[in-house]
C-alpha cells in the first residue's frame, strides 16, 4: 500500500513537472479505512472511466488519528489534493486557516439542500467548503431470529422496549443489549444521541440549546440520561471493559439480541451476521407520539487549497455531487445515506428500513456538533464521559447534566 | 621558542555528526516547544507573545488545572507502582539468575527480557484480550482455580484500571532492571565474595550486606530511567484506553493529556500553544526529578573501586 502510494506520489511529481504531463493523480485523505476496497474497486474506476487523464488514489488513515494526522500533513504541506471532511468545526477551522478551498461556486452544490450543506458552511452560510456525501441514522438493530424465537414484537414505545429487554433477560439465551462503556463514545453516540432527540424534540431542542433558551439541566436533556441509567441491567457481564469491536462481535455472533446502532454498521453486519436482522427507531414515550431520529450529516469531501491539481480536483468534486456518485456510494456502502436531493434507489433491506424513518420521523443532527463543542471543556468529549458514567452508575443523571451545563456555561455566552 | 599546541581538529570532526543530528532532532525542537509555550494566537489567528499566560490558564483555570493535577497524580501512581513492583522484582530476578547453581539461566534471562522488545501496541492489545471479560482467558483461568469471584472488568473500573495498566507495563519492562542489575552483579569480583564467605557471610545476608551495597549505583540509574520513562509514558494508555484515557479519566497521564490538548480529539480542536505549555510543564517535572537525583542522591552514593 505504502509502496503504491509512494510510487503514485513519485509518478505524479515526475509527470506533473514534465512539460507533456498527461495524467494527474489526485490523492484523497480519509478516515474511512474500512472503505478502501469500495473506493478502489467501485468508485474510482467509475470516475476514471468517465474522466481519462485523471487518476485517483484513496489514502485513508485510522479514524481515531485522522484529525491529528491530517492537521500535521496540512501544516507540513504534504496532504493530499482531496480531503474528506468531518462535519462542523473541525472542517470549519481548516477552512478558516486557509487549508480548505471555497467551493461555493461549484455547480454540483445546487444538488444539495441547505440542511445537507449546513455542516460544511461558515456560520452565516456564505461559503460552503465541502461537497456533502452522506449522513448516518441512529436506531436499534435487532436479531430477528431471536425476537421470533422469544415471541417478541418489534417495540415502538418505551414500555414495549423495556418489556422486550426484560423478556430477553428472563429467557437468558441472549444478552439483551450489546454495548460497552470502555470506549465511551458508544455510550454517547449510540446511547445518548440515539434516544435523545425523542426527549429534546429534535431540531427544536437542539437549536434552543444553541440560542441559550434551554439548558442541559432541563428535563428534555436529563431524561435521556435517566433512560441510559436503566440500560445497565441489560448489558453483558463486564460491560465496563467491553470495547466497541467487542459489542459488534457479541451481536454478530448471535450472543446479544439488540444492538444500539448507527446505520454505518449495516454493511459490516451483513457480511458478519448469520441470522436475519431488523431495525427499529428509538422508541417513543406513548404510541402515536411524533418520533425524532438522529440523521447526522457525517461525511463530505473538500479540496486542499494548496493542491497543485485544483482543476482536476474540482472535476472530481463536481462528479461527487452528481446523482451517479450518490447511487454508487449509497449502494456500495449501505448505511451511508446520500444527502443528494435526488432520491437514491437502494437495494439493501436494512438500509431501506433505516431510511424509511425519514418519512415518518423528524430528522435532527447530533446535539453537540454545531457550535457547542468549540470551547474548553469540550462538550462532545464531556458527553462521552458523562454517558459512560451514567450507564455505569458512577454518576447520577442529574449530576452529569449539571456538570455538562456548568462546563458549557463557563465559555458559551448564550448559556451564561 | 615554545611551539604552540597544534589545534586538535579531529575532536571537532568526530563530534560533529552527533552534535549536528542531536541539535537538529532534539535541541531545536525542544527550544521551539519551550518558546511556543509562551505564545498564543489573537482574535485574528496571528501568533503573539503572551508571556506566562498559558501557564496561568493551565494552573489557574479549574478546567485545565483539575485535568493537569489528575494527570500528574495518576502519573505519580504509575511511577510508584513501577518503583515498588518492577524494580524490586527486577533485582530479585537478577539475584536469582546470578546464582551459579541455577540451571537454564540463559533461557529464563531471554524469556523475561523478550517482552521489552515487543511493541507497545502488541502488548496493549494482547493484555486487553487477556483481561477481556468476554473473550479473555483471565476469567477462565481464575474460574479453573475456583477464584472466579476475584475477577472484575479491571480495565473498565475507575479504581483498578490505572493499576492494572501499570502492572502490564511492569510485566513488559521488568527485563530492563533485571539485565542492568544482573550485569552489575556479575562485575562483582569473586575475591570479594570469597572473602565474605571466609568471614561466614553467605546466602541472604551476603546479598544484603555485600552485593546490594555494591550494586546501589545501578539501582540509582534504574530509578532515574524509570522516572523519566514513566513521566514520558503515553503509548500503552493510548493503545489500551484511547486518548480519552477512560474510565472517567482515571488512566489519564501527562502523555495522554498532552496528546489530547496538542493534537485535539474528535470535536476538540488541537491547541498547539496550550499543548506546548503542558509539554514544558512535563519537561520541568522531569528536570526537577533528575536534578534531585543527580545532586541529592547520586553524589552521596558510595562507590567502590576494585
Amino acid at each position: 500500500m505504502t509502496k503504491t502510494l509512494k510510487l503514485a506520489l513519485l509518478t505524479s511529481t515526475l509527470l506533473g513537472s514534465a512539460a507533456f504531463a498527461q495524467d494527474v493523480t489526485l490523492t484523497i485523505e480519509s478516515w474511512r479505512n474500512d472503505d478502501l476496497t469500495i473506493w478502489q474497486d467501485t468508485i474510482i474506476p467509475a470516475f476514471e472511466a468517465a474522466h481519462p487523464g485523471i487518476k485517483v488514489v484513496f489514502s485513508p488513515s485510522a479514524p481515531a488519528e485522522y484529525n491529528a494526522v491530517l492537521n500535521s500533513k496540512l501544516q507540513a504541506g504534504s496532504a493530499g489534493d482531496l480531503i474528506t471532511c468531518r462535519p462542523f468545526d473541525a472542517s470549519l477551522e481548516l477552512f478558516n486557516q486557509g487549508n480548505l478551498a471555497d467551493l461555493t461556486d461549484l455547480a454540483a452544490m445546487a444538488n444539495f439542500s441547505p440542511v445537507a450543506k449546513s455542516a460544511w458552511q461558515t456560520d452565516d452560510g456564505a461559503a460552503t467548503f465541502c461537497v456533502p456525501m452522506a449522513s448516518v441514522i441512529h436506531g436499534f438493530i435487532y436479531n430477528a431470529d431471536a425476537f421470533e424465537a422469544l415471541g417478541i414484537a418489534v417495540p415502538t414505545t418505551n414500555e414495549e422496549f423495556y418489556a422486550a429487554l426484560d423478556k430477553i433477560k428472563a429467557d437468558g439465551t441472549y444478552i439483551p443489549m450489546a454495548m460497552g462503556t470502555n470506549d465511551q463514545w458508544e455510550a454517547a453516540t449510540m446511547g445518548y444521541q440515539n434516544i435523545g432527540p425523542n426527549y429534546w424534540k429534535g431540531e427544536e431542542g437542539r437549536l434552543a440549546l444553541i440560542k441559550g433558551e434551554q439548558k442541559l439541566t432541563d428535563e428534555g436533556w436529563v431524561a435521556p440520561y435517566r433512560e441510559l441509567a436503566k440500560w445497565k441491567d441489560y448489558l453483558g457481564d463486564g460491560f465496563e471493559a467491553q470495547t466497541y469491536p467487542d459489542s459488534q462481535n457479541l451481536f454478530t455472533l448471535g450472543r446479544a439480541a439488540i444492538y444500539p446502532a448507527g446505520s454505518w454498521e449495516i454493511s459490516g453486519f451483513n457480511t458478519q451476521a448469520g441470522f436475519k436482522m431488523g431495525a427499529f427507531p428509538p422508541p417513543v414515550a406513548a404510541a402515536g407520539d411524533t418520533c425524532y431520529i438522529s440523521d447526522h450529516t457525517d461525511i463530505a469531501i473538500g479540496m486542499n487549497a494548496k493542491s497543485p491539481n485544483a482543476e482536476a480536483a474540482r472535476t472530481f468534486l463536481e462528479w461527487v455531487g452528481t446523482p451517479e456518485f450518490a447511487t454508487l456510494y449509497a449502494n456500495a456502502l449501505p448505511g451511508f445515506f446520500s444527502l443528494n436531493s435526488t432520491p437514491v434507489e437502494m437495494t439493501d433491506p436494512l438500509a431501506q428500513e433505516f431510511v424509511s424513518w425519514r418519512e415518518k420521523c423528524q430528522s435532527t443532527i447530533r446535539s453537540t456538533y454545531q457550535i457547542l463543542s468549540r470551547g474548553t471543556p469540550n462538550l462532545e468529549n464531556e458527553t462521552w464521559n458523562a454517558s459512560a458514567n451514567v450507564i455505569k452508575g458512577t454518576e447520577t443523571p442529574e449530576d452529569a447534566a449539571k456538570r455538562l451545563q456548568d462546563g458549557l456555561a463557563s465559555w458559551y455566552e448564550p448559556q451564561k | 621558542m615554545a611551539s604552540r599546541k597544534p589545534v586538535r581538529w579531529h575532536i571537532a570532526v568526530f563530534l560533529a555528526p552527533a552534535v549536528l543530528v542531536y541539535t537538529a532532532l532534539m535541541i531545536v525542537p525542544l527550544f521551539g516547544t519551550l518558546a511556543q509555550s509562551l505564545m498564543n494566537h489573537d482574535a485574528t489567528g496571528a501568533r503573539i507573545f503572551v508571556g506566562l499566560r498559558n501557564f496561568a490558564t493551565l494552573f489557574g483555570d479549574a478546567v485545565w488545572s483539575d485535568a493537569f493535577w489528575n494527570a500528574l497524580g495518576n502519573n505519580t501512581w504509575f511511577f510508584v507502582i513501577h518503583m515498588l513492583v518492577q524494580n524490586p522484582i527486577g533485582i530479585a530476578l537478577a539475584a536469582i539468575l546470578s546464582t551459579p547453581r541455577l540451571r537454564m539461566a540463559g533461557f529464563y534471562r531471554t524469556a523475561i527480557f523478550i517482552p521489552t522488545i515487543l511493541s507497545f501496541v502488541i502488548v496493549g492489545f494482547v493484555w486487553k484480550l487477556i483481561l477481556s471479560p468476554i473473550w479473555g482467558i483471565a476469567p477462565g483461568m481464575l474460574d479453573a482455580v475456583g477464584l472466579k469471584f476475584l475477577f472484575a472488568p479491571w480495565l473498565g473500573k475507575e479504581e483498578y484500571a490505572l493499576t492494572a495498566l501499570a502492572l502490564v507495563s511492569v510485566w513488559q519492562f521488568v527485563g530492563i532492571p533485571m539485565m542492568l542489575i544482573y550485569a552489575a552483579l556479575l562485575s562483582i569480583p569473586d575475591g570479594v565474595i570469597e572473602a565474605a564467605e571466609m568471614d561466614g557471610i553467605t546466602g541472604w545476608s551476603q546479598f544484603w550486606r555485600i552485593k546490594l551495597p555494591l550494586i546501589l549505583p545501578s539501582v540509582g540509574i534504574i530509578s532515574i530511567l524509570t522516572f523519566v520513562g514513566n513521566f514520558n509514558a503515553f503509548d500503552l494508555i493510548y493503545v489500551a484506553q484511547g486518548a480519552l484515557a477512560g474510565p472517567d479519566f482515571s488512566t489519564d497521564i501527562l502523555g495522554t493529556f498532552l496528546y489530547r490538548t496538542f493534537f485535539g480529539f474528535q470535536l476538540q480542536l488541537g491547541d498547539p500553544y496550550m499543548g506546548s505549555a503542558i509539554a514544558t510543564a512535563m519537561f520541568g517535572i522531569i528536570l526537577i526529578g533528575v536534578c534531585i537525583y543527580l545532586f541529592g542522591i547520586q553524589t552521596r552514593l558510595r562507590r567502590y573501586q576494585f
